[in-house]
């Protein structure tokens, strides 16, 4: 058996307090001065500890991060002076896709490492748009185990990103009459690229390369963001080069496992010339997912290309349309277009736009696609509060622009292992040792177009009300 | 071999009465908030006037005491001539929604929900205060699902105690026992170490009273459940927590827990924090370290092992009755064939959004179908076997009050396993911190020292048979509005209900609307 795959995780504490959902409101007016059997000191997670300052300073509400709404502050208080809401600062971070609880799990995350683990039921909708309308399957008896993170069977997340012959040929001694192409692997199925917005000072590209050099992976990015700093991980950087800027980049080709191209009219012909600079490079094409991107995908897959990247919109939407179709809808018909054309084996589709949550890498890995590149959740990895000042040049609440490397690449690494850790158990339950077989297995997995039809079909009838409802 | 005589609520002195209950704490959350400013001169007038007990005043004080707000019925009580606000002569008083209610609840469990719950529990009556406690946010499965409108003159009146509420567990005449429940619902398994003793045992002497029963979890058999141990089902789950010959000979019921629906696949979860020096006692491991029970039976790879293992059960208690209890995925009909052929009398199914002490995020929200998929698809296909008569089809998962149980009965089950609502009863707040540190803040998941003492074993269990005895007045209303006299009449009876997304405009406007979420959510 190889070496099992870790990411090192270890606890990379906030720079700034992470903004709380809830605040306590005290009436102090109405105190009754108990103050040795005050329910601030019995507080069971000690929220109060640190709050001497605002009754010092009279301060109210105190939004309060650690505060897990028990409630009991409120109840036992002999007085009733205390109430909650939720804080208004919580509330108005991200916006309706990037909302607050996703951005909230996402830095408890980055902090700990650790996969986000709550008691009680599950507490949301009983279905979403987009990724939330799929569920995973899972089975009873005869499958693997997820004792493969505890240390008894291994659940490999490896996936791969150069191109496959889809046949051998063999000598008369059975020895290869072909070249192999080279293998380009990551060991999990995430990549990272430059977010569109954001406080994008070397700060951030350095944790965010520090930590794709770590845990193996690769960034895309392009060859302004280079900077000797910069190029001191070369090996983990996929530059992102243009057919008209190709040849002016040798020595980035040179040093790179991966060149990515953007799309355009013959962009195969430069696939040679490429190669002609690095021997074995692998090639990735990337183009916008836009209504046109299955016909242009099956065109390319019969071309030299190794993997094709898909850039879909920071909120997991299709581009450039008036009605965008969701991020799973756009990655089935991508990968069912290669598949009718019998390409899909040869070359690897990695999606990206509005990932935001280790449930999106998997199911867009069920839904057809080989990997994900991440952007936005970097950011929110570090510590950002998707507030968009940036977008309108006001300062940074959080100082992205002095991100510390060393703890940035930390914070990342922590919450790529997180989400890897929640593959692995969504792996286990539907029981996949490896995570290329996950790709386009929608055969374990539940939709609920699917699920309303067959169970609720025979009951009601017809659905009389378009989507989720 | 003794066979056990049919038991259900025909009889009116097997009713367990209700006793009022209230609540822990100081200041009990209520849907409305009475404000009584200092203008107040105490002069009465509101205590007496007030027949639901919200301004108390004791002769004698010179102060009255602060509102029981949680017992207001709020803006409506305008129209009453003992409306206090009106009434005061200093009007001292004000009465509006409670901003707390905001912050309480999620999309499942509503504020409204929990805090008629919480009345439930108190008084076992229905609440009179104008809370949606059927009803979620979640915009999907029993919350878009009514009964129909009841023709009128299919009204039977009859009074509860002549409306059979029970439900018969072995289907299968094989010899072995008949258990009746008196209700269409049990409790399901919640370990010691993931709940405090004083709640596990609560249970099991309210499910004596109630004549229903309640499970071990996977925690190992407290010798405190020995007195009600015909109440009690033993659970075999991955770890084998616990599991002794004599824990399987106690039981009337022996589970099997192959999955769990709130992390399906996965197995269970102790925190390291929860296995205190009892619970590692208990369960034979080490104090501090983190339990996890492999997934799945690792000695069970096929229907075959399965019914080994059902055989070794029937074998060391020939009295016991065996469930199994899954989860729900694509082919939880074939799993349910699987299971009864494999010999087991009760086929419990737990859907994706069941409660749990700890699971990771990621399952609880994406793992396997809701409930209210698996239910009718089990149903239909066990007709089709024509096994549906020969096996108790039993929901769980995200069942969470008296109609979504009546609505999982119309869908196909027999009854449901009901885990969530007993511990709102016990007064959760849904806060979901039952898997971290020293668990539940309130007292209820936890095993900690001082945490685990907060409740007492006869509060828990006569705040659980309220709880119930609210929700079966809900049920004999309904069975009343469709002129049946027992729940099994309703069991796979679809007919009686809708759907809102598949009605059509006008049809859908004759239904109560789906509640929609505060700002908050």
């Amino acid at each position: 058996m190889p070496k099992k795959y870790a990411i090192h995780t270890k606890n990379a504490n906030p720079r700034f307090p992470p903004v709380g959902k809830y605040a306590t409101v005290e009436f102090r007016e109405d105190c009754a001065g108990c103050c040795s059997a005050c329910v601030k000191k019995k507080c069971v997670y000690g929220i109060f500890k640190e709050n001497f300052l605002h009754w010092s300073s009279m301060q109210e509400p105190e939004y309060l991060y650690i505060c897990k709404g028990c409630y009991r502050c409120v109840q036992d208080c002999t007085k009733g002076i205390f109430s909650m809401s939720i804080n208004p600062e919580y509330r108005a971070l991200g916006d309706e896709y990037w909302d607050p609880d996703i951005i909230s799990s996402t830095w408890a995350q980055a902090h700990t490492g650790r996969i986000p683990v709550s008691g009680a039921g599950y507490r949301g909708p009983f279905v979403g748009q987009g990724f939330d309308s799929i569920w995973t399957d899972m089975s009873e008896i005869v499958r693997p185990t997820r004792d493969g993170i505890h240390g008894r069977e291994y659940i490999n997340t490896t996936v791969e990103l150069s191109r496959r012959p889809t046949r051998l040929k063999f000598n008369q001694d059975m020895s290869l009459a072909m070249d192999l192409p080279p293998i380009l692997e990551v060991p999990l199925p995430v990549l990272f690229q430059k977010p569109e917005f954001g406080v994008l000072g070397e700060g951030v590209l350095l944790s965010v390369l520090k930590a794709a050099a770590a845990m193996g992976s690769l960034m895309f990015l392009k060859p302004e963001d280079y900077s000797p700093a910069v190029a001191q991980y070369r090996e983990s950087i996929v530059p992102c080069l243009t057919a008209q800027d190709y040849s002016e980049h040798a020595d980035m080709i040179r040093n790179s496992r991966m060149v990515e191209l953007a799309y355009g009219p013959s962009i195969e012909r430069e696939y040679s010339r490429l190669r002609s600079i690095k021997p074995g490079l692998a090639i990735a094409v990337g183009m916008p997912l836009d209504a046109a991107t299955a016909d242009r995908a099956l065109a390319l897959a019969q071309t030299d290309v190794d993997t094709i990247h898909l850039y879909g919109s920071s909120h997991g939407r299709e581009v450039d349309s008036n009605a965008p179709r969701y991020m799973k809808d756009m990655i089935r018909q991508v990968h069912l277009k290669l598949l009718q054309g019998r390409v899909r084996d040869k070359i690897n589709l990695v999606f990206s736009g509005g990932m935001a949550m280790a449930e999106h890498m998997a199911k867009s890995l069920i839904c057809g696609a080989d990997a994900v590149a991440v952007d936005v959740i970097l950011l929110v990895a570090l510590e950002c509060r998707l507030c968009y000042r940036c977008k309108e040049n006001k300062p940074c609440p959080v100082k992205l622009e002095e991100v510390p490397p060393e703890w940035g690449a930390q914070r990342i690494l922590n919450l790529v292992s997180s989400w890897r850790n929640q593959l692995i158990e969504v792996m286990g339950a539907f029981g996949i040792r490896e995570a290329r077989r996950v790709r386009g297995e929608t055969g374990r997995s539940l939709w609920f177009e699917d699920l309303e039809k067959e169970n609720f079909g025979p009951l009601f009838g017809i659905r009389k009300v378009a989507g989720i409802g | 071999m003794v066979v056990q005589q049919r038991i259900h609520y025909g009889q009116a002195s097997r009713l367990p009465e209700i006793v009022e209950t209230p609540s822990r704490y100081r200041n009990p959350i209520g849907k409305y908030i009475v404000r009584r400013s200092s203008r107040c001169t105490s002069c009465g007038r509101c205590a007496k006037l007030c027949p639901y007990g919200v301004h108390v005043r004791y002769e004698g004080y010179s102060q009255p005491l602060r509102p029981r707000s949680d017992r207001c019925i709020g803006t409506k009580c305008e129209a009453n001539k003992f409306f206090c606000v009106r009434n005061c002569p200093q009007q001292a008083l004000s009465v509006g929604i409670n901003p707390i209610m905001e912050t309480l609840g999620d999309y499942r469990w509503t504020p409204e929900m929990i805090v008629g719950h919480w009345y439930m529990a108190e008084t076992g009556n229905l609440p009179v205060v104008d809370l949606e406690y059927s009803l979620g946010f979640s915009g999907g499965g029993f919350d878009k699902m009514r009964f129909r409108i009841p023709d009128k003159k299919d009204y039977v009146d009859i009074p509860d105690v002549e409306i059979d509420t029970s439900i018969d567990l072995n289907r299968r005449d094989d010899g072995r026992p008949q258990r009746t429940l008196s209700l269409p619902c049990y409790s399901g398994g919640m370990s010691f170490g993931s709940t405090a003793l004083s709640v596990i045992v609560g249970r099991a002497r309210a499910a004596k009273r109630l004549n229903t029963l309640t499970s071990t979890g996977e925690g190992g058999y407290p010798l405190e459940f020995v007195p009600y141990r015909n109440s009690v089902i033993t659970q075999i789950a991955t770890g084998l927590f616990g599991v002794r010959e004599e824990t399987i000979q106690y039981a009337p019921v022996v589970e099997f827990k192959y999955a769990q629906g709130a992390k399906p696949g996965l197995g269970g979860h102790l925190l390291g924090d929860k296995v205190t020096p009892e619970v590692a006692r208990m369960r034979e491991t080490v104090v501090g370290s983190a339990l996890f029970s492999p997934f799945p039976f690792h000695s069970v790879y096929s229907v075959e092992d399965h019914k080994k293992h059902i055989d070794w059960v029937k074998e060391i208690n020939p009295l016991a009755l065996v469930s199994v209890k899954v989860s729900t995925p694509t082919d939880a009909d074939m799993v349910a064939v699987g299971s009864y052929y494999a010999g087991a009398h009760i086929v419990h199914f737990d859907g994706c959004y069941g409660g749990t002490g700890a699971a990771p995020d990621i399952a609880k929200k994406n793992i396997a179908m809701p409930i209210e998929y698996a239910i009718p698809k089990v149903h239909r296909f066990l007709i089709a076997e024509g096994l549906r008569n020969k096996v108790c089809l039993m929901a769980s998962g995200g069942v969470r009050n008296a109609m979504d149980v009546a609505k999982a009965i119309a869908l196909g089950a027999d009854g449901c396993v009901i885990g969530t609502a007993d511990l709102i009863a016990l007064e959760c707040v849904r806060c979901a911190n039952c898997e971290s540190g020293r668990g539940c803040p309130r007292g209820i998941a936890t095993t900690d020292p001082e945490l685990g003492c907060m409740l007492t074993e006869e509060w828990v269990e006569q705040r659980l048979v309220n709880m119930y005895m609210a929700w079966r007045k809900q049920w004999c209303e309904l069975l009343r509005q469709f002129g049946m006299k027992s729940m099994r009449d309703l069991v796979g009876r679809s007919d009686l209900l809708v759907h809102l997304d598949y009605l059509d405009e006008d049809e859908r406007r004759k239904y109560t609307p789906a509640p929609k979420p505060g700002a908050a959510l």
